[in-house]
């Protein structure tokens, strides 16, 4: 087949010296502008920068002092914060969506229409927008009246209720053929049973998009942290990259260094589950 | 849902559904064997329901209970131990009789358009470009879309760095390189703005080009032929045929867009926190600074629900013609 037909431009059909040269230089822009950037954390983290001005793509020098002195400003220990917030606020997110879905998926009860539209109403609702009220609930939580202002917690058990886990983990489930589950309940098996041993295991390929978009979900919150934190001891990765770079006695070095602690994370679960990423990305936009 | 939880419901559950799971349309019931019908129907909606109830536990606590406290505070003078005040629409007026808010509307209004127009040209030329199943393509697009998951706190931190204002800073030094520059970017009210929406476009193009690459890829390749054996140029085949057949993914692409722009907060609050003197003030960060640093909650909430309120119409406008759409 013509390989100018492959694509839109019909670049895959560009030959020659000439077309080569402008598409790799075309390529090389792309990266550089997109690319780039982060790049240039990683290569300056690594370098002596005492400045902005010294943020670089070449290195000059090898050094790990911006590291030793970040964990001397107490990265590690906000490190430690945000890998907590993000690891039980993934597990409570997974398995309350996954059994949500379930029922959502599986079940028919009157209300479920109910349930299912209150469910994708919260995605027309900004967390940004409900800061403020949610910073009351949760310095009082109705019914159990417990303060979670200033505890991690305050920061993890909110993004249990996440409405899109559930809604691609519902429009999974309801792919998966139900005779399996009928044959599992013939031999006696409760709900609970076949839940836990026939659908969570043939649901593995939706979980690594829930997971992956969860992950990056978590790990971009900053208004949560920032409405839960009182002070520094409960500060996330991203919350201390604001006042590591306020402080004036921290030097442009440690503020990079830290920052590339935050990015490596995302990228390297981005990397690592990046077809799960494409495909939550495509379905959950395109279907809408 | 603690474990302890965990087990205790499976005791309920298997209760649930000893009950036959096979449901008898038979025509004429006897009331006793209706409401036995009815006994085990609410049993094994028990069971839904005990699924769905770690969700709705949340989903009251952290997204109803405060979307109806917001909506109550609008109407308050809110007094913490002193007892709210019922004040209609007063927070409302103030609220929008204040400049501030106004501006810091219209801010808002040009960082959601122009941001989910640039994001969109950007993304669209960046899904074209890049576009095709060669592995070193999809090295590119790799390293195209990081920004896209790296977190604001991370962008904010580097583009506070690359956008050094010195002569000698990151981008500084690449406009030099073309002659141009040098610019305050953040720390100028004139460059404020457009500096932020750099950093917006930067991060959310690479979204919107994977979705216009999904959207790429469903185009019928026939047609691409059929240009071809009509002698139509590529920039002919572009309009006649791929932007056509895109239309549904624009819909879609705008909406995402347009909400994520109305939304801002967290870039504005790392990158300028609405300074300089204001210029990039937009509603939610004025609204952060009047509820958690003024205490003014009343008035805060009455400006976040404006906001939702645009969010929501919004939404609905452009589900309305999609589905019309279809």
């Amino acid at each position: 087949m013509n390989r100018r037909l492959d694509t839109a431009l019909g670049l895959g059909g560009a030959r020659g010296p000439i077309g080569v040269a402008v598409k790799t230089i075309l390529y090389a822009v792309v990266v550089f502008v997109f690319a780039g950037p982060l790049l240039a954390l990683l290569v300056s983290a690594f370098g002596k920068v005492t400045d902005p001005t010294k943020l670089s793509l070449i290195p000059h020098g090898f050094t790990i002092d911006n590291f030793t002195e970040a964990f001397h400003q107490g990265v590690l220990r906000y490190l430690a914060n945000s890998l907590i917030v993000v690891g039980g606020g993934l597990l409570l997110q997974i398995l309350v969506s996954i059994s949500a879905a379930y029922a959502l998926a599986r079940k028919q009860f009157p209300g479920l229409r109910l349930v299912v539209l209150l469910i994708l109403s919260t995605m027309m609702l900004p967390e940004e927008i409900l800061a403020i009220p949610l910073s009351l609930v949760l310095a009082d939580v109705p019914v159990i009246h417990v303060n979670l202002i200033g505890s991690l917690a305050g920061m993890i058990v909110p993004l249990g209720a996440w409405a899109f886990s559930i809604l691609v983990m519902t429009e999974f489930m309801k792919e998966v053929p139900v005779e399996l589950e009928e044959a599992a309940r013939l031999d006696g098996a409760g709900d609970l049973r076949i839940f836990f041993s026939v659908v969570l295991p043939l649901c593995r390929p939706a979980l690594g998009v829930i997971g992956i978009f969860g992950f990056n979900m978590i790990w971009d919150q900053y208004v949560l942290p920032l409405l839960v934190a009182q002070d520094s001891s409960k500060f996330t990765l991203a919350l201390a990259l604001r006042s590591l770079r306020a402080d004036d006695t921290v030097g442009t070095g440690v503020v990079i260094a830290s920052a590339l602690l935050a990015l490596l994370p995302s990228v390297i679960a981005f990397l690592a589950l990046q077809r799960q990423f494409m495909r939550g990305l495509t379905s959950g936009a395109i279907k809408g | 849902m603690p474990a302890g939880g965990c087990r205790s419901v499976r005791a309920v559950m298997t209760i649930a559904t000893t009950a036959p799971a096979q449901e008898g349309a038979s025509a004429p019931e006897r009331p006793a064997r209706r409401r036995m019908r009815a006994l085990d129907s609410v049993r094994r909606h028990y069971s839904a329901w005990l699924f769905l109830a770690p969700a709705l536990i949340l989903f009251a606590l952290f997204k109803f209970v405060p979307m109806i406290r917001a909506i109550s505070m609008s109407f308050k003078n809110v007094r913490p131990y002193l007892g709210d005040q019922w004040v209609g629409l007063d927070n409302y007026r103030s609220v929008l009789t204040d400049s501030s808010f106004l501006s810091a509307c219209w801010h808002t209004a040009v960082i959601a358009v122009a941001q989910t127009g640039g994001s969109m040209l950007v993304g669209l030329v960046l899904a074209l470009l890049l576009e095709g199943t060669a592995r070193h393509l999809w090295i590119v697009r790799t390293a195209v879309f990081l920004p896209t998951v790296t977190a604001m706190a991370v962008v904010a931190a580097l583009w506070r760095i690359i956008y050094y204002p010195a002569a000698d800073g990151a981008l500084n030094s690449v406009l030099g390189w073309f002659g141009l520059g040098p610019s305050q970017y953040l720390d100028s009210p004139h460059t404020a703005l457009i500096s932020v929406l750099g950093v917006g476009i930067w991060r959310s193009a690479p979204y919107d080009m994977m979705i216009f690459l999904a959207g790429l890829a469903g185009v019928d390749r026939t047609l691409y032929e059929a240009a071809e054996v009509d002698g139509a140029s590529i920039w002919q085949r572009l309009t006649k045929v791929t932007f056509p057949a895109l239309r549904p993914v624009f819909g879609i692409v705008l909406t995402l867009a347009a909400i994520r722009g109305l939304r801002v907060f967290t870039e504005i609050y790392l990158l300028t926190n609405g300074g300089p003197s204001g210029s990039t003030e937009v509603v939610m960060t004025l609204v952060y600074k009047l509820g958690l640093e003024r205490n003014e909650l009343g008035v805060a909430s009455a400006g976040a629900m404006i906001l939702l309120v645009a969010t929501i119409v919004l939404t609905l406008i452009a589900q309305s013609r999609r589905r019309r759409a279809r």
